[in-house]
């Protein structure tokens, strides 16, 4: 049954949260959910290009009240 | 799937230098490349175990990271480097010549921090890599 995490990267400047996505991957299973905050925009940018070529899934990008939410699913 | 290689060569002792070297090694090491760091002159003090103090900033940057990174805002470059290490494929080498001159052993230094090569090793190794040099 796939999960869905939330890594709270708020208040990091990068690569802060990526770092805290990339521990969070490899805690979890294929399939799985993470929901990365971040109130650093370069890290807004610099995880779906990671995500995408690090074999995993880019879901989305919404930005709320100066914290950017970043989706994605473990692929591999 | 050959990786790509990207080595990383410190050569300054400054806070603003060490920052940026630690981030480009260790994105790049998360994000499959084989990274080689090569700690030189002045960037092998601040890898002594509790020489936490010592990194002084060259400009107004380096002064508003430190402010920073107390209070977790600005990951620090030691834990990006340790993070690297754990996380990816990076091999961290002090300068042989750099302990020899600070008259510093091994067990003096991080935990992350691989043993020590001198240069011909490191050029050897580093052959076919892209180079980045602070």
């Amino acid at each position: 049954m796939a999960e869905k995490k939330i890594v709270d990267g708020r208040g990091s400047f990068c690569p802060g949260p990526l770092m805290e996505l990339i521990k969070a991957l490899k805690s979890s299973e294929i399939g799985d959910e993470i929901e990365v905050l971040s109130t650093d925009i370069g890290s807004a940018k610099d995880i779906p290009e990671w995500v995408k070529r690090g074999g995993h899934e880019y879901i989305s990008t919404v930005e709320k009240n100066g914290v950017w939410h970043i989706t994605v699913r473990k692929g591999k | 799937m050959s990786a790509d290689k990207t080595c990383v060569v410190i050569v300054s002792g400054s806070l603003e230098r060490i920052q940026m070297a630690a981030m480009v090694a260790s994105v790049a090491a998360v994000s499959g490349h084989e990274v080689l760091v090569f700690l030189a002159m002045n960037a092998l003090s601040p890898f002594i175990k509790g020489s936490n103090t010592l990194v002084p900033a060259e400009g107004e940057m380096g002064e508003l990271m430190r402010e920073l990174t107390g209070e977790k805002k600005v990951p620090d470059f030691r834990m990006l480097f340790e993070q690297g290490v754990e996380l990816g494929d990076m091999k961290i080498y002090p300068c042989a010549m750099a302990m020899g001159v600070l008259g510093v052993e091994q067990q003096q230094l991080e935990s992350y921090v691989g043993e020590s090569s001198g240069l011909a090793k490191f050029l050897n190794e580093a052959r076919g890599g892209q180079v980045w040099t602070f």
